[in-house]
């Protein structure tokens, strides 16, 4: 009963890329060899691998350091840098975009998208390295100690290795996050597939050729999810044991003043900048000259979109979860992985996707709520999925099978045992969910039904009219929605604070 | 030779003292045991020895060299001291040979790799990853990894402890033998008394952060120095005795001493289980008691008993060839005993 429930629904999540082919198949050959040879291909895939290749290797190099400072060395304030590092989450990409291009002119282009993505992506390397710095065993540090090997080569010999399944589930994030990215890169004007593909929707109505572009977006992302399996083939090397033990942290000397310097220096970059654009814009105020909108209405009508769509997905991520959590088979195990699989698909292929269903086969729900709402729940069922399962791994295994040697029905052992002990992990699924969606740009865009602002498309409208000062309040409120989804994100990523302390 | 020496070793966890004036020598090419319960310290002097705790004061030397003094540290990959964790611990993302090969300069890494898997019975495995191992096998892999770049010490932290208990018997004689034939000098911490009497030619028992006594297993387990450590070594019936000359006066009787008289008039004859002798009829010297229970071990019966005379603890413990069903017996001692202080004080 689980089995098929489970399956319809990763089938209906993943849909969205059968219609992106669907699609995509009806320019015909001849649009495709055309579409596809044109020199704008070959640039927008110079412009999207150039810009992958600094800001991964930025974020890695980034988030590993500021990881290794805050776990394993005997740094001031270790807790509070903790959250500090990984607060940055909290500012939607195009709200950091908006704050450095409304301070500075000179930010644009390549090296304008490197700082800000790079700025904003990093925790995404951060919070899964600490974790398994945190969580490792430092018996093999040791061991490689004792064995003559110093500190350095110990970091490089061993810890590296160790922690690079995290390292590489971060890099892998952040780049299907630049693949995704519209908002950001449209204001710093630096074209990518992604842009490209709004362009091409938006301004030609070109669905064709839109949906090419995105299905070569998708490739790349697909591509990318395989590097990464490729990368993690050994993944299962951290040990997560009742034997591990913690390391000691290292003393810094010397290093102390120079270490918190560059910490200091990455925090004022990633996060001062924006609070700063933030308040400075705010105390400057309205300086717009377009009819300025209800900030409430906006922000009743984020909240009202977010919070369904957050409760559909957790919904329908129940079934999944709890198919994949009682049995390890192997069809269990795929139904969960294609799931996952939909994490890599960028913001605009969704949304494109169900647009194009709606015009297809659902046509009364053009430009309705629900589409919006489907739409939310396709592209971050994924984010549920994750958080319900963190939810079911709380619940000790063999509860569900005692229940039912005492004589319940297992739709009863739901209700009266299962259901109970995951409820405040379901909660934290749909505000994690609820949280990240008001924040949502791209899709929304696509989305919407006409006449229907959300704190994020006001946001746009106001600055694509330069209008900084009026869309400063509604940059205000989603970063302020984000900071508690980045919270019980950082608190889930490292586990039980004080652990290390 | 001395291989290695501490000397009024301290060490803190922050505030409190976990080592509080360890004094230890292991002579060259020895096998020594620490011995004691979880969180006597034992693990932190197994660090501070190897370089991964700092001393607070005094002084560990390996070879006449200094390590530790309690203001200068010699860093851990500098000390030549080979480490086998309790979990082995191996490097999961190299091979087993580039586990073994791990400490080694590269030049010497191919002949000295094939000559430790030999050694360790593990010819052939070498391109295994650690996760395709058995507990066992991974365990073997640890110590050739540790003994490969010629270590002046070796450390076992419980190395045996995640092994189950036929595993445990023959790896660790197994690992005991290969030390000897190498001539390495080790030091083995446990809290099994069983591992402790079996590995080591040195015991030292540990408790709260000081050494309760150091010495032969032989030496622990007949003539311990106090009551704690002859019940850290076995199970031990404990008797009041009074002394006169090279005798015990107990309520089994008048038992010959072990070794020479201390010169106190009382204190506490030390019956091991087996020194026991039970009986259905009444003996000259035996006392009556009660059969609590009695456990079938296969070798022996473990059987507890309540002695009715007064002047003896509560329960005995005896081992028996044969069952005992609840009811009566009649509890002999035999042998020469031991005495150890009473510490409730009552010699004068």
């Amino acid at each position: 009963m689980l089995a098929p429930v489970a399956t319809v629904v990763v089938a209906v999540v993943a849909s969205p890329l059968g219609f992106v082919i669907a699609q995509a198949a009806q320019a015909g050959w001849e649009q495709t060899r055309r579409l596809l040879g044109r020199p704008l291909i070959a640039t927008l895939l110079w412009h999207t691998v150039t810009l992958a290749a600094a800001v991964t290797l930025a974020t890695a190099v980034l988030g590993f350091g500021a990881a290794y400072l805050v776990e394993r060395t005997a740094l001031p304030g270790r807790r509070a840098w903790t959250v500090a590092l990984a607060l940055p989450l909290a500012v939607p990409e195009f709200v950091r975009g908006y704050s450095w291009v409304s301070l500075f002119r000179s930010v644009h282009g390549y090296w304008g998208a490197v700082l800000v993505m790079t700025c904003s992506l990093y925790p995404l390397v951060f919070l899964p390295v600490a974790a398994a710095l945190r969580h490792g065993d430092a018996a093999a540090e040791e061991v490689s100690r004792s064995l003559g090997r110093g500190r350095l080569a110990t970091l490089w010999r061993v810890t590296m290795p160790l922690t690079r399944p995290a390292l590489a589930g971060g890099v892998l994030l952040v780049s299907l996050y630049l693949l995704g990215e519209y908002g950001a890169f449209a204001m710093l004007r630096y074209t990518t597939f992604a842009t490209a593909v709004f362009t091409q929707y938006k301004l030609g109505f070109d669905a064709a050729s839109a949906s090419l572009l995105t299905l070569v977006l998708v490739a790349l992302a697909l591509l990318l999810v395989g590097l990464e399996a490729w990368a993690g083939r050994h993944a299962r090397v951290t040990r997560h044991g009742a034997l591990a033990r913690t390391a000691p942290p290292v003393r810094l000397g010397r290093w102390t003043v120079p270490a918190l310097a560059a910490l200091a220096a990455l925090v004022a970059v990633s996060l001062g900048v924006p609070l700063y654009a933030l308040g400075y814009w705010l105390i400057k105020g309205s300086s717009t000259t377009l009819p300025s909108a209800s900030v409430l209405g906006a922000t009743l009508a984020t909240l009202g979109y977010a919070l369904g769509a957050a409760l559909v997905a957790t919904a329908a991520a129940v079934p999944v979860a709890l198919y994949a959590w009682r049995r390890g088979t192997r069809p269990a195990r795929a139904v969960e992985r294609v799931a996952y699989l939909t994490r890599a698909l960028p913001g605009i292929a969704v949304a494109l996707s169900v647009v194009y269903f709606a015009v297809r086969y659902a046509q009364p729900l053009y430009q309705q709520p629900p589409m919006l709402i489907a739409g939310y729940v396709v592209l971050f069922f994924p984010l549920a999925l994750t958080a319900v399962r963190a939810a079911l791994a709380q619940v000790p295994p063999g509860v569900e099978e005692a229940a039912r040697s005492l004589g319940t029905r297992p739709l009863a052992v739901l209700g009266r045992v299962t259901l109970p002990l995951v409820l405040p992990g379901l909660g934290a699924a749909v505000a994690m969910v609820g949280l990240t969606a008001s924040t949502e740009l791209t899709a929304t865009l696509l989305l919407r039904p006409t006449g229907t602002q959300t704190l994020a498309t006001q946001f746009w409208v106001y600055t694509s009219g330069l209008a900084y000062g009026a869309a400063a309040p509604y940059a205000a409120l989603m970063v302020a929605l984000s900071v508690p989804s980045v919270l019980l994100l950082t608190r889930r990523t490292l586990g039980r604070p004080g652990k290390n302390s | 030779m001395t291989g290695l020496t501490l000397t009024a070793l301290h060490a803190t966890h922050g505030r409190s003292t976990v080592l509080d004036g360890i004094d230890l020598t292991v002579d060259d090419g020895a096998l020594a045991c620490i011995l004691g319960p979880s969180g006597c310290g034992k693990s932190t002097l197994l660090r501070v020895v190897a370089g991964f705790h700092p001393a607070a004061a005094g002084q560990v030397v390996l070879h006449g060299r200094t390590l530790d003094d309690g203001r200068t540290r010699l860093p851990a990959e500098r000390r030549n001291i080979g480490l086998v964790p309790q979990d082995g611990a191996l490097f999961p993302h190299l091979t087993v040979a580039a586990n073994i090969g791990f400490g080694l300069p590269r030049s010497e890494r191919r002949a000295r790799v094939g000559e430790l898997l030999e050694l360790v019975g593990l010819a052939g495995l070498g391109d295994r990853r650690p996760h395709q191992l058995s507990g066992g096998q991974q365990q073997r892999v640890a110590l050739a990894r540790a003994l490969a770049p010629r270590p002046g010490l070796l450390l076992l932290d419980e190395p045996f402890s995640a092994l189950d208990a036929a595993l445990r018997a023959e790896l660790r004689r197994e690992v005991a033998a290969t030390l000897r034939q190498t001539g390495t000098t080790a030091i083995l911490v446990t809290h099994d008394q069983d591992e402790a009497l079996s590995f080591a030619d040195t015991v030292a028992v540990l408790r709260d952060g000081r050494i309760a006594q150091a010495g032969t297993p032989d030496t622990l387990y007949h003539r311990p120095a106090d009551a704690a450590v002859a019940r850290v070594l076995g199970e031990a019936n404990l008797v009041p005795a009074e002394l006169t000359d090279a005798r015990a006066q107990t309520a089994f009787g008048t038992l010959p001493l072990a070794g020479e008289a201390s010169g106190a008039r009382r204190g506490l004859a030390l019956l091991r289980p087996r020194q026991l002798r039970l009986t259905a009829d009444p003996a000259p010297g035996a006392v009556r008691a009660r059969v609590l229970g009695s456990d079938f071990r296969g070798h022996d019966h473990r059987i507890e008993l309540r002695p009715e005379a007064a002047g003896l603890p509560e329960t005995l413990v005896a081992y028996a060839e044969l069952p005992w069903g609840p009811g009566e017996a009649y509890v002999g001692a035999a042998g020469p005993v031991h005495v150890v202080p009473d510490p409730a004080g009552a010699g004068a």
